[in-house]
């Protein structure tokens, strides 16, 4: 033994003596996790995370959040003069006075739109392979929690430079809380303190954005990766892999490795991204004053499919006993979300009772071979693409020559009928990738090799899958669809025979497959041969 | 032939047909739009510039706007209308329009300065109306002010116009343009006579001082550089997060991918 090696073993003898870190060490180095790039995903939402906490804290250094009037003195000419608050002049000293400002403002924004864009693809990784399933619903529920308040967080934090952009947004904020019944007016008062815009609401928005709801994210990521871990990751089937093992690298040092040349090129990345390309150029927005607006006023990307909703909603109002209800803010500002959101949080639970699996599940889906479930993500995205597109209607139609009339007409009718039509569409496509798959088994690769056989027939050529690809294709369930009891076996009529018959019914949709070939079928293949 | 047989079924064979295909297609649509005509007019003197005008309205505008200019069912009276409304029309390409869809477009003007003016001058011959201005007569780099046409553009102009002057849109397909770009002539005649949808902002609403400060403010708008980088059209939020979307996120899934590659 050198004398280095001797040095370090009695550094980590000490350390363990005191600290018992050497067991627990062992076991977690040793931890396996499953490789594939959509297992990502979640990485890359988690470090942009942290370089939102670092740009964020280079920022605060600067960022004043105050309404408090100043006059801008700083060096960005075109506005020198102009009152505004001191919120909006330290977001342009930052921007135009402060060494390297400009870049970390651009490299924590591109980070959020990052943050959110590949949060939404992990919840679609999720969602398609089926990983909510038993026992991971409640780190399901975290997530749809972390998205919502992803979507609050970025809001606040696009508002606080007070520009006109972003007043416009906390303007329309307004509107939806006011569109509340009865309380929503006596809340806005709460909210902003008083009329809007008020004095208040830069210095409280502040203190959610950069206190509260990171302290709150901290803590749901942290129950969010430790039930990761606890739970051990999902794998997508595959020969060797069972609901019993996890199939993978271990986290040191391959995933290590891995997982931290990943942090620096997400932060790579984001750095590239606000090193080239302008985001939220504030100064060319001006101040915020509420008698000002600018045509094509959008929010961020996460917030567009609101505004889209918002933006394609009839004008109805009622008038009863005083209040006045604005529908048009109503339903699309705060029940359809809720809908939405309740619907998400809800939806592992939804599917266990619609295909009666409380079984724990650690294999995830193909989305082929789910393909009900593949449809109804198909068709929320579909919705979400159609409130989206609304939501950028003025500037399509200013790019594309097109009338904005009919884009919300078109709007208008696609969220209503384009869903529907795409969960047809995507069940069918799922199902004739069941029927290749199946083909592929059975009757290997088509090689387009044509061969003449003696007696002048021609023959395509077809290559044997290997078995470990076969196994891939094959290995997946079939459940059968539940029956209905409607009557136990002494004739007793179920009393909850309608709900029996909706989820036997639901289940039999659930269940829709093309029967994958049997070991039997198979054999016979070989035979034949 | 052995090559397409060799590679037909490649991976890549499929993405690649569908890009040939997409730039033949775009090219083809390319080179057919650019086939525009030029038509050239002989200059004039200036003595005979109303009646120069008065045949060139009979010959290019009469159709539409009847023999006298008194308006028809299709197109209103330049009776009035005065020098700077041609000259705002007619230079910026809008007259004669091209199609009668919802608004007249910007395009390559059809006539020349002299021609433009002569109509301008015929028409103010009809009756008195605002005359046309010159880019020289409008000193608004002495004269203007910035921030004050900053402000000025975000009170009467952006709820159109866009916050950066890149234009927004506007009922039944009609469209306030992009304000870059455009002559600062054309800018002053368009505040002065309203064309289109756009409203009248008479000398007495915003003063020719104030006016002056919106041209200079749209200038250096114009004029400014990208300062954070690429502007992506100054059109805000829905580029910026396409772009997150497309290269952060693409750039991001494809190093995942990356990293997940098998050792082969």
């Amino acid at each position: 033994m050198s004398a280095r090696e001797r040095v370090a073993g009695q550094v980590a003898n000490y350390v363990d003596e005191r600290t018992g870190a050497a067991k627990w060490l062992k076991k977690t180095v040793t931890k396996v996790f499953p490789d594939h790039w959509s297992f990502m995903l979640g990485e890359i939402v988690l470090y942009s995370f942290i370089i939102l906490l670092l740009s964020g804290t280079f920022l605060t250094f600067w960022f004043d959040p105050s309404m408090r009037e100043v006059e801008y003195e700083g060096s960005y000419e075109p506005l020198s003069g102009l009152k505004m608050s001191a919120a909006y002049a330290s977001t342009l000293h930052i921007s135009f006075d402060v060494r390297g400002g400009l870049l970390m403002r651009q490299i924590h924004h591109w980070a959020a739109l990052i943050f959110m864009a590949a949060m939404v693809a992990h919840l679609m990784r999720v969602f398609f392979t089926g990983a909510f399933r038993k026992p991971r619903e409640f780190n399901w529920i975290i997530g749809v929690g972390l998205l919502t308040l992803g979507i609050v967080e970025g809001f606040l934090g696009y508002s606080l430079p007070d520009d006109l952009l972003s007043g416009t947004g906390i303007r329309i904020a307004e509107a939806i809380i006011q569109a509340i019944p009865v309380v929503g007016s006596y809340l806005s008062y709460f909210a902003f303190g008083g009329a809007f815009p008020g004095e208040m609401f830069i210095q409280r928005i502040y203190v959610v954005h950069i206190l509260l709801l990171p302290g709150i994210f901290l803590a749901l990521i942290t129950a969010h990766l430790m039930l990761v871990w606890y739970q051990k990751h999902t794998q997508y089937p595959g020969p060797g892999r069972t609901e019993k093992n996890v199939v993978g690298y271990p986290l040191m040092p391959v995933y290590m490795a891995k997982a931290g040349g990943f942090f620096f090129i997400v932060f790579g990345v984001t750095a590239f991204l606000g090193a080239v390309a302008s985001i939220n150029p504030i100064w060319i927005y001006g101040p915020y004053t509420p008698g000002q607006i600018g045509a094509g006023s959008q929010p961020d990307w996460y917030m567009g499919w609101l505004d889209g909703l918002v933006r394609m909603s009839p004008p109805i109002e009622t008038h009863a006993f005083g209040h006045t209800i604005s529908w048009n803010i109503l339903i699309p500002g705060l029940i359809i979300p809720g809908i939405i959101f309740t619907g998400m949080a809800l939806y592992p639970f939804i599917e266990s009772w619609m295909t009666g699996d409380k079984r724990e599940h650690h294999l995830l889906d193909r989305p082929r071979n789910a393909p009900n479930r593949t449809a109804l993500g198909a068709m929320s995205i579909t919705f979400m693409l159609v409130t989206l597109i609304n939501g950028g209607n003025d500037l399509l139609a200013t790019h594309f020559d097109l009338s904005i009339n009919q884009i919300m007409w078109f709007s208008r009718i696609g969220v209503i009928l384009l869903p529907p039509l795409v969960f047809v569409i995507t069940k069918r496509i799922c199902l004739s990738l069941q029927r290749a798959d199946r083909e592929l088994v059975l009757h290997g690769r088509e090689t387009g090799r044509l061969v003449m056989l003696p007696h002048g027939e021609f023959i395509e050529v077809h290559e044997p899958l290997s078995p470990q690809r076969a196994f891939t294709l094959a290995s997946h369930e079939q459940p059968a669809a539940i029956e209905p009891v409607l009557a136990d076996d002494n004739g007793v009529r179920n009393p909850k025979g309608a709900k029996a018959k909706l989820q036997a019914r639901l289940s039999r949709a659930h269940s829709e497959q093309v029967a994958k070939p049997t070991t039997k079928e198979i054999l016979e293949i070989e035979d034949h041969h | 032939m052995g090559f397409i047989s060799k590679y037909r079924r490649h991976r890549f064979a499929g993405p690649l047909l569908l890009l040939a295909g997409l730039l033949i297609v775009g090219f083809g649509y390319t080179v057919a739009q650019a086939a525009s005509e030029e038509i050239a007019l002989t200059s004039s003197d200036k003595a005979t510039l109303i009646a120069e005008g008065k045949e060139i309205f009979a010959r290019g505008c009469s159709s539409c706007h009847g023999l006298n200019a008194e308006g028809a069912g299709i197109a209103p009276s330049l009776i009035g209308v005065g020098a700077a409304s041609v000259d705002f029309q007619v230079a910026t390409g809008r007259m004669p329009m091209a199609d009668m869809s919802q608004q007249a477009m910007r395009k390559e003007p059809l006539y020349n300065e002299e021609e433009t003016a002569a109509l301008a001058a015929y028409v103010a011959s009809l009756a008195p109306g605002p005359a046309a201005v010159t880019n020289e007569e409008l000193a608004w780099e002495r004269n203007g002010d910035t921030a004050e046409g900053g402000e000025l553009f975000r009170n009467n102009c952006a709820m159109c116009h866009n916050l950066a002057g890149q234009g927004g849109a506007l009922t039944q397909g009609k469209y306030a343009p992009t304000v870059m770009g455009v002559e600062p002539r054309h800018i002053y005649e368009a505040m002065l006579t309203g064309p289109q949808a756009m409203p009248v902002f008479s000398e007495a609403t915003i003063t020719p001082e104030e006016k002056l400060s919106i041209i200079k403010w749209i200038k250096h708008a114009e004029s400014e550089p990208a300062l954070g980088g690429a502007a992506l059209g100054r059109v805000g939020p829905v580029t910026e997060g396409l772009l997150a979307w497309t290269l952060g996120l693409g750039l991001l899934i494809g190093v995942a991918v990356w990293l997940t590659t098998k050792a082969r």
